[in-house]
């Protein structure tokens, strides 16, 4: 899709930002001791640290990716939405007050509270760099996609605007800043959120039958003629008549006609029309060709002007219960029972590949009823589940694993249980928290289902799919809603990059190398590694702009969970532990999890551009070989370091 | 290895309760994890007002978190040793000194 900026969205979206950096340089002045810096001098309220927990936490995975992945494919996405929000009861039935009792600054502070040791200084340290910078990845991306629509720039001037908005955030003001930015932005995503979904549900469902045509059915002898609805067929030749030996439920081929509007071509996939046996539909599709570096819709250059063609939007209804084109108002219930009984128009894509080098990716209409958007297994990286091989299962239980150990490893959410005075108030923060991010984890299914009905889609950017559902409502609350998840991303990557600066500072310079710094060259140098993490942070944000930001924070959640959890849990609940154990396990369970992501079938496709099928790794997602891998690990070397 | 404290009965109370806790929690995201992974159909079958049990399983999870959470809050005692925060030191016992 091509964006055209709206001057009121620039406007909104200036004002955030603008007001975001003023409040951090407002709040500086209190935040020039490490204890100011890291920690907000343990003086932030227990509700507003609670809140400041749903900013953080709440991130351009949940906003962005997981309404994507729901409006894309369905309930896969919510399952996301589950195992986030688990993580918060191992967080705060376990970690959360001795968290409190055991750190000061940062996530090694903790783990080497009993012992004072250079290697878990330096093993927690590294791991937090580790994981934050996994994290910010996806964060990263978010902003870039946010700031097309928005501003109608690239992809990666978001990238960088972001990347030099936050560095100023957290260099001025730390913590302090941090978490006022964090608590804005948490109450706003969540009550814009509920008013969304308010608007979806009084907006109800409608059938759109009429922005792609469906031609037919015809006969095979039929398509096999010279015209069809009076226009010439194009020939299949070089690639272009797709692949109709997937006979697997997906079987595709293509038929090309001679536009309609006379620019570029028109294609369609041929639908077979089970009730009719040997007919055949023709829905509209809409290809995408690369070719020397050039972009072309439909045969003609993408662009908006009387020669060129652009993606069109997609998601629609197109059949409702009792042939109704559109229900009214429907309430939280009913929209679900509704659509349950609707047929969804979901879409597919194939790639093809011709003998020039270009290549082309078809995206295809595939009717599906509502009962399948409802359920799991709609996701091709989920559809294991239903009938697959023990290994697909195996990479779920893997991924729900890691979501459900994850929340409480993530260093940029355990500093921020020093930013209160007590353990009390650690758990009640904690509650907050729990309430706050759950309501609105309720509300990403109405978000990304809203989505996938809306008629605003774009077929090449899921993570797009809840600001532009709001520009189906509402320009306003378009420009709103890109505004937040800007600051959604804003008030996320300054946690990581606060949590990161803190490592390298207070860790690794001061706790590893022991080099001597005061409170205030501690600080300096934790703003100078807050720069370099941003602008590390902007380089990967840019390089990784293709994957859905939701499946990436998955990985950061495995290598967390890896690394840090078995460590802090062994820690607090065995009384063997010893430090080699500790720092055996973080370094096991960072670097296996880290190794089972590069080799895993996920990064040969998507970052390497290789064969999924040579990948090493039997499935992708690492937690169920390596968490326990880092707890046996810790016993292990505990065991033997305890018997010397 | 540094030296231990004493573990007031109220942080031990609070412990225990929060491990208890958990261990529903715990129970029941297994509950749905294992259903969805291998009998993923019955997470279609419907179960209330209309819904399926994969909307309602889900659902449910969130408001037992927020429930359990609140149970937690509301019958955790207060520890005694509150203003002594910042000591570094964890629930090991003594048995552990001098290994490092």
């Amino acid at each position: 899709m091509i964006y055209d900026p709206a001057p009121m969205a620039i406007v909104i979206f200036s004002l955030f930002v603008v007001g975001t950096v003023a409040l951090s340089f407002y709040l500086g002045r209190r935040a020039n001791s490490s204890e100011g810096y890291f920690a907000a001098h343990g003086q932030i309220p227990w509700f507003v640290n609670g809140v400041a927990f749903a900013g953080d936490y709440l991130s351009a995975a949940s906003f962005l990716g997981i309404c994507g992945m729901i409006a894309a494919y369905g309930y896969d996405g919510f399952l996301y939405s589950i195992g986030f929000l688990a993580g918060w009861i191992v967080a705060l039935f376990v970690i959360a007050e001795p968290m409190k009792r055991l750190g000061r600054f940062t996530f090694a502070d903790a783990l080497d509270a009993n012992f004072d040791s250079r290697g878990i200084k330096a093993a927690a340290g590294i791991s937090t760099l580790v994981v934050s910078v996994f994290y910010l990845i996806p964060q990263m991306v978010g902003a870039g996609s946010l700031i097309q629509p928005l501003l109608g720039y690239p992809h990666w001037v978001g990238v960088v605007l972001v990347g030099i908005v936050v560095i100023t955030i957290v260099v001025t003001a730390g913590m302090v800043s941090t978490t006022w930015v964090q608590f804005f932005k948490g109450s706003l995503l969540v009550v814009f959120s509920a008013i969304l979904v308010m608007m979806v549900l009084n907006k109800g469902l409608t059938v759109d039958n009429e922005t792609f045509e469906v031609l037919g059915p015809y006969d095979s002898m039929q398509l096999a003629e010279e015209k069809i609805d009076g226009r010439m067929v194009l020939e299949a030749e070089d690639g272009w008549g797709g692949d109709p030996s997937l006979g697997n439920g997906d079987a595709v081929s293509f038929i090309r006609l001679e536009s309609s509007s006379g620019v570029g071509f028109d294609i369609y996939h041929v639908e077979a029309v089970s009730e009719s046996g040997g007919k055949f539909l023709l829905r509209q599709a809409q290809a995408i060709t690369v070719a020397d570096g050039k972009v072309s819709i439909d045969g003609a250059p993408r662009g908006t002007g009387e020669t060129e063609k652009q993606l069109l939007p997609v998601g629609r209804l197109s059949k409702l219960p009792d042939d109704q084109s559109t229900t009214g108002p429907l309430g939280p219930v009913s929209y679900f029972t509704t659509l349950s009984e609707s047929e969804v128009m979901l879409w597919g894509n194939q790639a093809l590949k011709h003998s020039s080098g270009a290549t082309t990716t078809v995206y295809y209409q595939k009717p599906t009823q509502g009962n399948r958007v409802l359920r799991p297994g709609e996701h091709p990286k989920f559809r294991g589940i239903r009938g697959g091989a023990m290994k697909d299962r195996m990479n779920f239980l893997s991924l729900m694993l890691a979501l459900f150990c994850g929340t409480a490893s993530l260093p940029h959410i355990l500093i921020r249980y020093y930013t209160v005075k007590d353990g009390a108030a650690a758990r009640k923060s904690t509650i907050v928290g729990i309430a706050t991010i759950g309501f609105f984890y309720v509300l990403t299914l109405y978000l990304g289902l809203g989505a996938m009905t809306s008629g605003s889609l774009d077929l090449t950017d899921t993570n797009m799919a809840a600001p532009l559902l709001a520009r189906s409502i509402s320009p306003w609350l378009f420009a709103v809603i890109s505004a937040i998840a800007f600051t959604t991303v804003l008030g996320t990557v300054s946690g990581l990059i606060l949590a990161s600066s803190g490592a390298v500072a207070h860790d690794l310079l001061s706790g590893v190398l022991g080099v001597k710094l005061t409170s205030d060259q501690q600080v300096r140098v934790a703003k100078i590694a807050a720069v370099v993490v941003g602008l590390i942070a902007i380089v990967l944000g840019i390089l990784f702009k293709e994957l859905n930001v939701g499946y990436l924070v998955g990985w950061a959640f495995s290598i967390a969970a890896s690394a840090n959890l078995p460590a802090l849990v062994m820690l607090l609940f065995w009384k063997g532990t010893t430090r080699q154990g500790i720092i055996a396990s973080v370094i096991v369970g960072m670097f296996s999890s880290l190794g089972w992501i590069l080799l895993s079938s996920d990064t040969y496709k998507s970052v390497y551009g290789l064969d999924p099928e040579n990948a090493i790794a039997p499935f992708s997602q690492p937690g169920i070989v390596t968490i326990p891998l880092a707890f046996l690990t810790l016993i292990i070397v505990s065991k033997l370091s305890k018997s010397k | 290895m540094k030296p231990t404290e004493t573990i007031s009965p109220e942080r031990q109370y609070n412990t225990k309760l929060g491990l208890i806790l958990f261990g529903i929690y715990l129970i029941l995201y297994l509950g749905f994890v294992f259903g969805n992974a291998f009998v993923a159909d019955a997470m279609e079958t419907k179960v209330f007002m209309g819904l399926n049990l994969a909307i309602v399983y889900g659902f449910a999870l969130i408001k037992m978190a927020f429930v359990l959470s609140l149970i937690y809050g509301l019958m955790c005692r207060a520890e005694p040793s509150e203003a002594s925060e910042g000591e570094t030191s964890t629930e090991v016992d003594a048995s552990t000194e001098g290994q490092e």
